[in-house]
């Protein structure tokens, strides 16, 4: 764990891998840190390798992190995670070419999108916009070389190993293979974003045969 | 109740007040006010809580009524203001009795003044704000003419005394800004010589200036790590520093993470002036310790 400075305020932890990221980000917000106690972090965002903090109280929070033992810290409590279900209708542009990169059929990448659990590991880029890893990392594909200037929003993309929804139309450079009903953001809703980092999610096709079991939690 | 009818909406004018700070895990920037200290004085004068929604305009020309008798204050970037077609006081409780047009000129200095209107402009809050922050989607919409906004919902205070103090929030733009920084996080992925150029050379803030950030142009800060930085959690005032080697200092509408390394981080003190500079204007970074060690 290293300790930067972000700011007066600000301490950029950095770990070294995505597993340690969660542990800390997790333990932080389920307020499982000696030391950390409540209010003291006044911000915290998540991201791939690091967990930003901002406080009034930078020495009292790097005095914690500071006698924190990654190890010792709590798993991440999948089980109490809130799950969100996501139809989906695979008509994405770059469906086929996701499926000429990976060497596999349109039809098998809409099976290997559904087929697993997808866990919001942090936000960014616009409100809303959460980052989803899947337990297989068997999805993973380039950005587009060239950016598309307009996306529709709830289109639903692939970069890198993550894949994400778009919540409003914007610029954007991911491999679009399908489009959702669902608003990823919605200020009247009681929690405007639906994809909080630790919520674990599952797409699902709205194309699947008569009998398939669609829910569709996360409409409200 | 108490309307406000726009006239004319200038160059760009938007609701805003201290913003929806804590959101930043979800993608939410803080956005409020960019001069938070304009727009808490110009409360204060009009007896409004400091948390009262006011609004922001770039570059004046905006043209309002009101349908009842209301106290309004315009304090920031100082400009002309007329009522009726006669000028009023600037940065001072004004009354601007029902269905005469309230105007605000063009600022001689700074980029943003701010409305604060007896009661504040009542808005739907999203995040516990009623904030627009435009580029990320949050708050409404910039205004335009046609729109009518209820004012006066809000809680009052007694009008507080405004003196010389309003004076010094309207800003002196004489000489170069001087901006007080932390260094890093990521100050270890630059040449020794992009941090000596940081603290020591000329910086001029460019036309590439807008609530999400502000592009300064100098000698060109060159990496010395160059491989891909994961994206990670960036404040206000983070000075990131793209492939181009020419620093953006990020505004109150910043996206909330970046994958181009932060060198510097200037102190939330100092924002508001950057934030009012024009284009063109001189400034110098000064480094400060973090508090902690």
């Amino acid at each position: 764990m290293i300790l930067l400075p972000c700011g007066e305020n600000g301490v950029l932890v950095e770990l070294d891998d995505g597993t340690e990221r969660r542990r800390l980000d997790s333990a932080l917000r389920h307020a499982a840190v000696p030391g950390i106690t409540e209010g003291l972090i006044i911000e915290q965002v998540p991201a791939t390798r690091t967990v930003l903090l901002r406080t009034d109280n930078p020495q009292a929070v790097v005095d914690a992190l500071r006698e924190v033992d990654i190890h010792s810290l709590p798993e991440p409590d999948e089980g109490s995670a809130e799950n969100v279900t996501i139809p989906v209708s695979y008509d994405g542009e770059d469906l086929a070419e996701v499926a000429a990169l990976l060497g596999i059929t349109p039809a098998e990448v809409v099976e290997r999108h559904t087929g697993q659990v997808w866990t919001v590991e942090f936000s960014g880029f616009a409100p809303g916009f959460g980052y989803l890893l899947g337990e297989h990392h068997n999805l993973s594909v380039p950005r587009r070389s060239s950016p598309r200037t307009r996306i529709p929003p709830g289109s639903v993309g692939l970069a890198g190993d993550f894949s994400g929804v778009y919540p409003k139309a914007s610029p954007g450079g991911w491999q679009l293979i399908g489009r959702t009903e669902v608003a990823m953001w919605d200020p009247d809703r009681q929690e405007p974003a639906l994809l909080a980092p630790g919520k674990r999610v599952r797409f699902v096709s709205v194309d699947a045969p008569v009998g398939a079991d669609v829910e569709a939690e996360g409409t409200r | 109740m108490t309307t406000m009818q726009v006239h004319a909406a200038g160059r760009l004018s938007l609701v805003q007040d201290l913003g929806r700070p804590g959101q930043a895990a979800l993608g939410v920037p803080r956005g409020g006010a960019a001069d938070h200290r304009s727009l808490a004085l110009a409360n204060r004068a009009v007896g409004n809580p400091g948390e009262a929604a006011g609004v922001e305009v770039l570059l004046g020309g905006l043209e309002v009524e009101f349908d009842h008798s209301t106290v309004v204050c315009v304090t920031g970037a100082p400009l002309g203001v007329t009522v009726h077609g006669k000028p009023v006081a600037f940065g001072a409780p004004v009354v601007v009795p029902a269905a005469q047009r309230l105007t605000l000129g063009a600022p001689t200095a700074s980029l943003r003044s701010y409305l604060a209107i007896r009661g504040g402009v009542s808005v739907p809050h999203v995040l516990g704000s009623a904030g627009s922050s435009p580029t990320a989607g949050i708050g409404p919409a910039p205004l335009k003419a046609g729109d009518v906004l209820t004012v006066g919902a809000g809680e009052r205070t007694i009008a507080a005394g405004v003196g010389s103090e309003l004076v010094a929030a309207i800003g002196d733009p004489h000489g170069d800004l001087v901006l007080m920084a932390t260094l890093g996080p990521r100050d270890d992925w630059f040449a020794p010589t992009a941090i000596r150029y940081l603290t020591t050379a000329r910086w001029k803030t460019t036309p590439q200036a807008d609530r999400v950030g502000v592009r300064l142009e100098g000698p060109v800060l060159e990496r010395a790590v160059t491989h891909e930085l994961p994206s990670e959690g960036v404040v206000p005032g983070s000075v990131q520093v793209p492939a181009s080697g020419q620093p953006i200092v990020f505004g109150p509408d910043h996206p909330t993470t970046g994958g181009y390394p932060v060198i510097a981080v200037v102190r939330e003190a100092d924002l508001a002036a950057l934030y009012q500079a024009r284009p063109g204007t001189g400034l110098r970074f000064r480094v400060i310790a973090p508090r902690w060690h």
